[in-house]
């Protein structure tokens, strides 16, 4: 038996035993027990992923009874990286649960299904096949649906969202299902290694495509299938949030890689053209949504679609590039999306996590009600502040390298040897380019107004007054998750060339470490390195910082308590800008995609038209892909629902009419 | 050797510029003060400004975090960078760290969130109404920036800002072409924009209406609100100094001498100063326009900058 086998069999092992905690232990020690045994289990997928990235071998076989090849689990070197991604993620999350899982986070079905979700997400990119793969799927979805479920009992709104959730992920099955029948069909064969012999170039080959592209691009969250994602995640508690948002979403881009990468490489270029137009969409959108929202976790869930958007850009710009023959900026592309998927499970699981601690301490996701939260809850400021900016794609965080490498490889993409590669791409390269600017520019606002307005400034509740650190143990998993988004960003090097060897050999992307562990990527001529910039930017830091002590010895600062607040006196926390008044500006700018829907009453003071003594504004933004795209087709069907019910009366002799009509039509259509 | 070159001449930008910035705005302020018919303060006031300032006791709010005193030395920090890695006095790149422009980008927007949050974090609401006008701002900038200096970036087809000059200076055909042209009046409205310029802010005002900048640092006192203007005028000092080398490289140094360096240290103070002149001139005739119009202004500039790098796509 080989360490990739052990290590799978270890998980499955660690399955059992996780279920079986989940249902022996009683309710005060449960969280405690199975947070534990789903921590290891997460553990032991990030070594079995970690030795099939370093190229172990290794394959466990299923026996079915039913007459077909056995299942096949042996995880290439891009599924092993991806298997690490969602195994540290599931770490973390697992972690936090210890100690954030209470009341019917901590019931016997919400460990449960932990456990069956962590398992399912870590075991889709080991499967060699289409049903492994497919089964591993529904094992994920099935437990992460069992898990929202566990909560219906105690929020209402759980029921609604819970039924969006699974309609979704079972519509992304059946495209799953039906883009990898074809696939099947075309080839004659279930396993990956038959389905790579396709020609991409027939038509039956562009049907499965368009229809795994629906499929996966619905796990990651993209418009116009991202309905689901605002809904779900806010019901869901931040540990739950953080794994489905920071780890279940890379299981969609594993599948678009696996499609793109492995099974039908060198496609047409408009393939590329379709993918970079839904990513691309996906990142605008998401953002413009994320940067109005005002509940936290609303705004986490639309900056997912914003991020998944951005990788899919990636993917997309690598697809076309390589149809094109700019083979070096095509292998960039690839790399960039895939720095893109790894520093995004970094920092949103951490964001996720950061708000559920708030969840916890405040009571309130509502950022209007938020405030000052700074000084109360240092640690996780600390860590929130460091996703978010990672998230914002500052300086030196994951989240820059990636961005960075992504344009680095649009700018390079147009021109091989200063001549024009084609006009698509002449086209879509200056788009792609602009698209990836707003999306920042805009992340940079949303994630300036989400730390900015929770944890700086003052309480805008008494909630938010009396909101308290959270226990060590939900520490631990912030930290952690904080310093990946900082060492990722600082040491990306190593990390790149980690990318670079497990896209092949399909793809072999000329990327190399440099300077202390800063990228060098050859193929397209561009450098970057991390530390040296740190290192500047602290030189620079020096003669500030004496300046500053000199100051300061002499002329020490004074707090006053009231201070010049723009001339008034009576300065209450009321009268801060909110999260709502900060995005104002914006909703404007932006009032024909956005659409909000404003409510503004005035109470006048007795008879007086000057005299105002109350105003009450509500302000509300939907989501117009819902309202434009999805609630006809739900009107049509509930329409035809109606009618469906004329047809059943109850009446015994309706029904045998029925039966005789039937038995008359297949008849005929026999005979015929 | 060319390492050790490109850091003398680091360095030589950072104490050029940290001199130069304050009699920058000095000369902007007098300029205009001057075509008012004021007598004006003269050209060094920015500089007793900073002195007064890091001799007063600052008062910060009750209340308010430790973003109060990071924020301002962030900004200052970043603006240093930005001293740093643009090509202003020669076009040597630091050994790792070349003059990126997505780097250079990065490096401005982390001073543009550290303003934004000492904006909020008083607590105020003129704090918070500029920071959000502020951010607002700088993502509409964004992409206007980067499409801008991409279609600068393709004739020389490199991302790295010093390979962009030099090949303006080899090839001074380049400068005039139609797309040349085209991104640069982009770039000038995005940098206007980024340094709070009019006609998108009125530097010199308090009114409510019309403040972004000002608005932000209301709170700030002693030795905060000078790291904040300090930061603030570095950084339209060093976009200017950009912005005239791409017009006019005549006089940058390429290989490294000293007498090149002196050339050099005095051909980017007068084109900063020029400029600054330019820009003082320009902004007398100017009023500032609505906030809801300045969407409007940088999607025109936007458009240019798309226009300039399709153009040379397809075109050249």
């Amino acid at each position: 038996m080989t360490a990739l086998e052990a290590g799978m069999l270890s998980q499955t092992l660690l399955l059992v035993v996780a279920i079986a905690a989940a249902l022996a232990t009683p309710l005060s020690w449960r969280s405690r027990v199975s947070g534990t045994f789903c921590t290891l289990l997460a553990a032991a997928g990030i070594v079995t992923g970690a030795i099939a990235l370093a190229g172990g071998t290794g394959s466990l076989s299923i026996p079915t009874a039913l007459p077909m090849d056995p299942l096949a689990l042996s995880p290439d070197r891009l599924g092993g990286l991806v298997m690490v991604v969602v195994s540290v993620v599931g770490v973390l999350a697992s972690l936090f649960g210890i100690g954030s899982a209470r009341v019917a986070s901590a019931s016997r079905t919400a460990w449960l299904s932990m456990a069956v979700f962590l398992f399912g997400m870590q075991l889709v990119p080991a499967a060699t096949d289409v049903v492994s793969f497919l089964l591993f799927w529904e094992i994920m979805t099935l437990g992460s649906t069992a898990l929202l479920l566990a909560h219906h009992a105690t929020r209402g709104t759980v029921a609604s969202a819970l039924v969006w959730y699974s309609a979704m992920s079972q519509l992304s099955f059946f495209f799953v299902l039906a883009g990898f029948a074809m696939l099947a069909g075309l080839a004659g064969g279930t396993g990956f290694a038959d389905l790579a012999t396709i020609d991409p170039f027939t038509w039956q080959a562009s049907v499965a495509f368009l229809l795994l592209l629906l499929g996966f691009g619905g796990k990651a969250e993209l418009v116009p299938l991202h309905v689901w994602v605002p809904r779900v995640l806010p019901e869901a508690p931040g540990h739950v949030a953080a794994a489905m948002s920071g780890a279940m979403v890379n299981i969609g881009v594993y599948g678009a890689l696996l499609v793109v990468v492995r099974l039908l490489p060198d496609g047409p270029a408009w393939w590329g053209v379709l993918i970079m137009a839904l990513g691309g969409v996906s990142a605008l959108y998401g953002i413009l949504q994320a940067s109005v929202a005002s509940n936290l976790k609303v705004l986490l869930a639309y900056s997912t679609t914003e991020n998944m958007g951005l990788v899919f850009l990636g993917l997309g710009a690598s697809v076309l590039l390589r149809a094109d023959n700019a083979t070096a900026a095509a292998d960039a592309a690839l790399v960039a999306a895939l720095l893109l998927m790894l520093s995004h499970a970094a920092f949103k699981s951490t964001l996720f996590l950061g708000a559920g601690a708030v969840a916890r301490a405040a009571g309130e996701m509502n950022l209007d009600r938020l405030g000052g939260l700074g000084s109360r809850m240092p640690w996780t400021a600390a860590a929130f502040g460091a996703a978010a900016m990672g998230a914002a794609a500052l300086p030196v965080t994951s989240g820059f390298v990636a961005e960075w490498m992504l344009l680095q490889a649009l700018i390079h993409g147009s021109r091989v040897d200063g001549e024009v590669v084609s006009v698509a791409a002449s086209v879509a390269m200056p788009l792609a380019v602009a698209v990836i600017a707003l999306t920042a520019g805009l992340a940079l606002l949303t994630f300036v107004k989400a730390y900015g307005i929770a944890f700086l400034a003052r309480p805008r509740s008494q909630e938010a007054k009396q909101a308290r650190e959270v226990p060590v143990i939900m520490r631990i998993p912030l930290a952690i998750g904080a310093l990946l988004v900082i060492g990722l960003g600082v040491l990306p090097g190593p990390l790149a060339v980690a990318i670079g060897g497990a896209v092949g050999p399909e793809f072999t992307p000329d990327v190399r470490t440099i300077g202390l562990a800063g990228i060098d990527a050859r193929g397209i001529d561009a450098v970057l390195d991390p530390i040296t910039f740190v290192v500047l930017a602290g030189l620079l830091l020096v003669p500030v910082l004496i300046v500053l002590f000199l100051s300061a010895r002499r002329h020490p600062t004074r707090t006053s308590p009231l201070p010049w607040a723009g001339g008034g006196s009576r300065l209450r926390p009321r009268m801060q800008y909110t999260a709502t008044s900060y995005a104002e500006p914006l909703v404007r700018v932006f009032d024909d995609v956005l659409r909000p829907s404003r409510d503004v009453e005035v109470t006048h003071a007795g008879e007086s038209r000057y005299l105002v003594e109350r105003v009450h504004v509500e302000q509300s933004v939907s989501d117009v892909v819902e309202t434009r795209l999805y609630r006809p087709v739900l009107n049509l069907m509930q329409r035809a629902g109606i009618l469906a019910r004329r047809a059943q009366n109850g009446s015994i002799h309706r029904y045998l009419s029925y039966s005789f009509v039937a038995l008359l039509v297949v008849l005929i259509v026999v005979s015929l | 050797m060319t390492g050790a070159a490109a850091i003398i001449i680091a360095l030589v930008q950072l104490v050029l510029f940290v001199f130069l910035a304050p009699v920058l705005i000095g000369v902007i302020r007098q300029v205009r003060a001057r075509l008012e018919g004021r007598a004006g303060s003269g050209i060094w006031q920015p500089w007793r400004d900073v002195r007064k300032l890091l001799a007063k006791n600052p008062v910060r709010a009750a209340g308010s975090s430790w973003m109060l005193a990071a924020g301002p030395v962030t900004l200052l920090v970043s603006s240093l960078l930005l001293c740093a890695l643009l090509p202003l006095v020669g076009t040597l790149p630091l050994p790792l760290i070349p003059s990126d422009l997505f780097v250079i980008v990065s490096v401005m927007l982390i001073g543009v969130v550290a303003l934004a949050l000492v904006g909020l974090d008083a607590g105020t609401a003129f704090g918070g109404m500029g920071s959000s006008r502020h951010m607002t701002v700088a993502a509409l900038v964004e992409p206007t920036l980067l499409l801008a200096v991409y279609a600068l970036s393709i004739p020389a087809g490199t991302s790295t800002l010093s390979l962009i000059v030099e090949t303006r200076l080899a090839n001074p055909a380049v400068i005039i072409s139609p797309v040349s042209l085209l991104a640069m009046v982009a770039l000038a409205i995005a940098i206007m924009a980024e340094t709070s310029r009019l006609p998108v802010d009125n530097p010199s005002t308090h009114l409510e209406l019309t403040m972004l900048h000002e608005a932000m640092v209301l709170e700030a006192s002693g030795r905060d609100l000078a790291w904040l203007e300090l930061g603030s005028w570095l950084k339209l000092a060093a976009l200017l100094g950009l912005l005239s080398n791409l017009i006019v490289p005549w006089g940058i140094v390429t290989d490294f001498s000293v007498l090149g360096v002196i050339v050099g240290v005095g051909t980017v103070t007068v084109k900063v100063l020029l400029l600054g002149v330019v820009l003082s001139v320009g902004e007398v005739f100017l009023a500032k326009a609505r906030l809801f119009r300045v969407p409007e202004l940088l999607a025109g500039s936007f458009a240019l900058g798309l226009l300039a790098v399709t153009a040379s796509y397809l075109v050249a």
